[in-house]
């Protein structure tokens, strides 16, 4: 049962289309996962709808504008449609391919299931892989050994954590598959793995994580984090 | 939609008419020059055809539905960060869409258009700008004050069915 849910300016704003690729992963991940989310978007999306319909002045298409539409549904070169790969959409994931704990969003940024993570450690037993996103946000997959704490630190920008596998604690609560903490810049706290099984964490932040330790502070720019 | 049965010709005609304009209104209102507007005014409806099977009444209004591949379109346009979609939900056998659910969606929808029309002036350009695009989420009020309680649980409803069809 997911507790922990996505909240209404993120949502709006992934309705808008105006997050960061990052963060727009982050809640595609999260909304794969969770129905009650999914109808939150939908619902987000009908207040686009909304708009579109109620809170725009329509202007005049050419004249020839029906007839022109008809010849691109035709020639099907439209994006969206059949045969058209659009830059702004992202990487197509084959419906064929499936993960126990990588949902779909994921699974094309990964370029397959948990296998196919490309792990490194950043220290203390804690290992990430960073995703390819725009560089106005960073995305990685983290994964945090069973009774493990990953080192207290605040925030400067947003930082959004989805649970995919495990649970951790920290000051604030519990969080288990599906569940997502949302840590703004006044928060700081110490993550621990839950015992049982190893933690695996989708994590996305807008600005680099600052460490209170001096040591993973200095080791901050070579390992990207 | 009659678009979405057999891609009626003259259904899509009068959906053109009506959509059309107030497509380019709102690629305009995020930042495209008249002519880009058209063009991709004339993608988005283009895409309105291809994807017709897949728009759920239920769901959805066609606004709504419309405003989503604008989004995108425009996303593109403006070469906007991606913009993963959730895993889409596996279709079931029984997936034809419920007339009922459909018609109690419409009046959600219906509902939530007079809800924001009533809301003070200020929260409703807010609201109007984050979709135009021209608000970064750190922006976006915490309250949005919008009722969307009762469209989400229909929502849900349409899911819960949906799910329940695929068992």
């Amino acid at each position: 049962m997911i507790k922990h849910h996505i909240s209404d300016k993120l949502l709006m704003a992934y309705c808008a289309g105006t997050l960061p690729e990052a963060f727009n992963l982050v809640v595609a991940t999260h909304i794969s996962l969770c129905d009650e989310c999914r109808a939150r978007m939908e619902g987000f999306d009908a207040v686009g709808g909304a708009v579109l319909d109620q809170r725009v002045s329509p202007v005049a298409m050419s004249s020839d504008a029906l007839s022109a539409t008809f010849r691109k549904i035709k020639a099907k070169t439209a994006p969206d449609g059949p045969g058209y790969s659009a830059a702004g959409q992202a990487p197509h994931t084959p419906s064929a391919m499936r993960d126990t704990v990588l949902p779909g969003p994921l699974l094309a940024y990964t370029g397959g299931g948990l296998d196919h993570v490309q792990w490194r450690s950043i220290g203390g037993g804690v290992r990430q892989a960073i995703l390819p996103t725009s560089r106005h946000a960073s995305a990685r997959l983290l994964h945090i050994p069973a009774g493990t704490a990953v080192p207290d630190h605040g925030h400067r920008g947003l930082e959004l954590t989805l649970v995919l596998q495990g649970a951790f604690v920290d000051e604030s609560d519990r969080f288990a598959r599906g569940d997502i903490e949302i840590a703004d810049e006044e928060m700081e706290h110490t993550p621990i793995a839950e015992m049982g099984a190893d933690c695996i964490c989708l994590a996305a932040t807008d600005a680099p994580l600052k460490f209170r330790a001096l040591l993973p502070r200095l080791a901050q720019p070579f390992f990207r984090i | 939609m009659r678009v979405a049965n057999g891609q009626d010709a003259q259904a899509f005609t009068k959906l053109f008419e009506h959509f059309a304009p107030r497509v380019k209104a709102f690629l305009m209102k995020s930042g495209a020059d008249p002519t880009t507007a058209e063009e991709c005014a004339q993608d988005v409806m283009a895409t309105v055809w291809h994807k017709a099977a897949q728009f759920d009444p239920a769901r959805a209004s066609a606004a709504t539905w419309i405003y989503t591949i604008a989004r995108n379109r425009r996303i593109d346009m403006l070469r906007r960060d991606r913009r993963p979609e959730p895993e889409d939900l596996p279709w079931g056998p029984d997936a034809e869409p419920d007339q009922v659910d459909a018609l109690a969606l419409q009046q959600e929808t219906e509902k939530l258009a007079q809800a924001m029309n009533a809301l003070p002036e200020k929260q409703r350009k807010m609201i109007e700008s984050a979709y135009f695009g021209d608000l970064t989420h750190n922006e976006i009020a915490d309250e949005t004050g919008l009722p969307l309680g009762t469209i989400k649980s229909r929502i849900r409803l349409a899911l819960e069915r949906l799910r329940h069809s695929m068992n």
